[in-house]
């Protein structure tokens, strides 16, 4: 035994098996217990749950779903919104955040003070306050009857934002959103690929306007396809009695939501451009104005691209920190994947296999999103090993 | 003809700031038109037409003008405080500045050897749980349930802190350990838990843990959640830890391995020092982040300051003031956020220049 820890190898291999093995001791353990209290309970354990109607409905779902619906349905919803969610957020606050970063580094004094201020304040605040204050903010507003009224096709009230809708089948919506992604892709391979390198670029965007006007004229096509029968094209939110009819409805919880996320994301992304831009020397700029570019030019060709290929490692650990932020929806209510998960557990008492589809669900997402955006860093980030900054 | 140089004057300045062309003249008036709208809206809502005394409650209209401070002059106690008994609140006020105070040292560089810095943090801690709870020196004992405010929220703060740096270092060093299974389950680990969100770590941590666990080993439902937020800050932390170690000269770890000394000796006194250093800009960073992420205990149903400041607009009398509270309890997270966010960007601005 003693000649046994003096060897090195033998010892480095006893300390891996003494740390791996007493992890494994402790998930069995866990496990054993697990088993024992709920067998107490009298409960059963597995998937089996995931088929048994629910009995509970959801406030929010962009997909249909009933009472009688089952468990894998009302996950799906769940992982769903919370993905729309997310989109919708990162995207303004990218956006957000994008203008705030360029009115620091604009060089006007004024702009830089309205972007430092908006900065500290907004980063500087819990995102759980802020989305409890805009929650606060819009229960506000004025009921139903006293709505604010724009040009009599949507209205602003405290039990929420009632918009125009169409009269059109889930389906074709899916499809047209597709159809998007697709041209989008499209756009990005023909910006990107090496088979077009050497296409013109007036060739390139004219590519890039058929591709577009594809997408317009599909969209069309399956919006026409798609109609409900017996109805108006348009969908026009009326009031009825205490409350709004039709139209698109957006509930206090989810604008509160995304108003929240967006700008405390936005807080966040604008230091980051703002880095960005610090970090693409003065002397690219120079050269730029040197060699007759206006400022706008020097800008957008110049500084910006540089500028993003340096902020983009930081931008998708900081998409990845946002997209988990969105849980703290569960707060005000807003049905995302967390709070499907927390009530489904109160309803079906089925912990842990619960807290395991969350935490996969959740591993997923985030790996997929830093994987697709790793993916594009990859591409657009600068080749060859000269130090050009 | 000679260009005598002339310096530039204060006019000078304002005039390259803000109007050095008519583009940037014409920027500086709108944003300055849309700051002064801002800021005189703000001043009438706030201070103009505010009602600042409990007394005049009557003057805050429901939907009126002004801001109706006088809530928080009524419920200011409720809102610091929380359900701490009302004789015993100058403990909790005493505690919370025992902590801030310890907060303030740990910014002085003298503090900055694991030695001090660790005995200044364990001495704040106990003195502020020992001023909490009670039960010696002829103070009434006063139960982890009756705690609230910004009390809870320091509480927590300061025992994730205190818990979670140490496990960060031990998982930092695990992860680069030369033993690879070591180094690879831990970094397994430490990305899976990098990838949950915080709450849903909370919520694993609070409901669903006892259900695993032996019943020995359950304790407190707070206990539980700062063992889960620490966990969640160590593997934070021990990234941000072994980013610092991986920006060290391969160098120093050799010479130091040369000189014949043993793995703790070059990890106490060469490669942690070093690192912690190199790391601290984010590091104070990742206490700001956790700071502010103390409110998360909320939706938990623990009492901390945001929690009070709900049940200060709870009752009828005023379910109208929730701007206000919400702009008071905003104030108090941003006075404390952004004195650590400005500590850290100085030490970070003081690194650049030890660095050229």
């Amino acid at each position: 035994m003693q000649a046994l820890l003096k060897n090195k190898s033998s010892r480095d291999t006893l300390a891996q098996v003494g740390f791996v093995g007493s992890i494994l001791l402790m998930i069995v353990v866990f496990a054993i217990t697990a088993r024992s209290n709920l067998q107490a309970q009298g409960m059963t354990s597995g998937f089996g749950f995931l088929d048994r109607a629910t009995g509970w409905g959801v406030n929010f779902s962009l997909i249909e779903f009933s009472t009688s619906d089952s468990y894998l349905k009302v996950i799906w919803v769940g992982i769903l919104n919370s993905l729309f969610l997310g989109a919708i957020s990162l995207v303004l606050a990218t956006v957000f955040g994008t203008v705030v970063g360029i009115l620091r580094v604009s060089g006007n004094k004024m702009a830089g003070l309205i972007g430092t201020t908006f900065v500290e304040v907004f980063r500087n605040v819990p995102l759980l306050l802020q989305v409890f204050f805009w929650y606060a903010m819009l229960t506000a507003l004025p009921k139903p009857k006293q709505a604010y009224d724009i040009l009599g096709v949507a209205f602003v009230s405290g039990r929420g934002i009632y918009l125009p809708g169409l009269n059109v089948s889930g389906m074709s919506v899916f499809l047209s959103v597709l159809a998007l992604l697709v041209a989008t892709a499209l756009v990005l391979f023909i910006a990107m690929s090496r088979r077009f390198r050497h296409t013109e670029p007036t060739q390139k965007r004219t590519f890039n306007r058929l591709i577009w006007l594809g997408w317009l004229l599909v969209t069309v096509a399956l919006f026409w396809l798609g109609r409900l029968p017996e109805t108006t094209l348009l969908n026009l939110p009326y009031l009825k009695g205490l409350n709004f009819r039709e139209g698109i409805r957006v509930s206090p919880e989810l604008l509160a939501c995304i108003i929240g996320i967006s700008i405390y994301g936005a807080a966040y992304i604008g230091e980051i451009v703002r880095a960005g831009f610090n970090s693409v020397s003065s002397g690219q700029g120079e050269a730029g104005h040197a060699l007759g570019l206006t400022p706008w030019q020097t800008f957008t060709r110049i500084r910006l691209p540089l500028a993003i290929r340096a902020v983009m490692p930081t931008l998708i650990n900081q998409y990845v920190w946002l997209f988990k932020s969105t849980t703290v929806g569960i707060a005000i209510g807003f049905v995302d994947f967390f709070m499907i998960i927390s009530t489904s557990i109160n309803q079906s008492g089925q912990t842990l296999e619960l807290i395991a589809i969350l935490m996969g669900g959740f591993l997923i997402i985030n790996y997929s999103i830093a994987y697709v955006l790793n993916r594009v860093n990859d591409a657009i980030k600068l080749k060859g090993t000269q130090l050009r900054s | 003809m000679t260009k005598t140089y002339r310096a530039p004057t204060l006019w000078d300045r304002i005039r390259a700031d803000y109007f050095s062309s008519r583009l940037n003249t014409a920027l500086t008036l709108t944003f300055g038109a849309f700051v002064i709208w801002v800021l005189w809206n703000l001043a009438n809502w706030g201070l103009i037409h505010a009602v600042w005394s409990a007394e005049n409650r009557d003057l805050c209209g429901h939907g009126g003008e002004g801001a109706c401070w006088a809530v928080i002059d009524a419920r200011w106690r409720l809102i610091m405080f929380g359900l701490y008994p009302f004789e015993e609140q100058w403990r909790s006020a005493i505690a919370c500045c025992a902590l801030v105070l310890v907060g303030i040292l740990s910014c002085v560089p003298w503090f900055w050897n694991a030695r001090r810095i660790s005995i200044l943090w364990v001495a704040g801690f106990a003195t502020f749980y020992v001023l909490m709870r009670g039960g010696v020196f002829g103070l009434t004992p006063v139960f982890e349930q009756n705690w609230g405010g910004l009390s809870l929220t320091l509480f927590i703060f300061a025992a994730v802190s205190l818990l979670g740096m140490p496990l960060a270092i031990v998982f930092a060093l695990l992860r680069r350990s030369e033993l690879p299974w070591i180094a690879r389950t831990m970094g397994v680990i430490i990305d899976t838990i990098r990838s949950l969100p915080l709450l849903s770590i909370m919520f694993t941590f609070a409901i669903v843990l006892p259900f695993v666990l032996p019943g020995w080993m359950i304790g407190d439902k707070l206990y539980r959640v700062i063992v889960g937020y620490a966990l969640f800050f160590a593997c934070y932390q021990a990234e941000i830890i072994r980013g610092g170690m991986q920006a060290l000269p391969a160098g120093q770890e050799e010479a130091a391995k040369a000189l014949g000394m043993s793995y703790v000796h070059r990890i106490a006194y060469i490669v942690l020092p070093q690192a912690f250093r190199n790391a601290l800009p984010p590091t104070i960073n990742q206490f700001v982040i956790t700071f502010k992420e103390t409110s998360l205990v909320v939706i938990i149903g623990f009492f901390e300051i945001l929690a009070s400041g709900h049940a200060a607009f709870g009752t009828s009398e005023w379910n109208f003031a929730h701007v206000e509270v919400y702009a008071f309890v905003a104030l108090i997270y941003f006075v404390f956020v952004f004195a650590l966010s400005r500590y850290g960007a100085y030490l970070e601005r003081r690194t650049a220049i030890a660095a050229r």
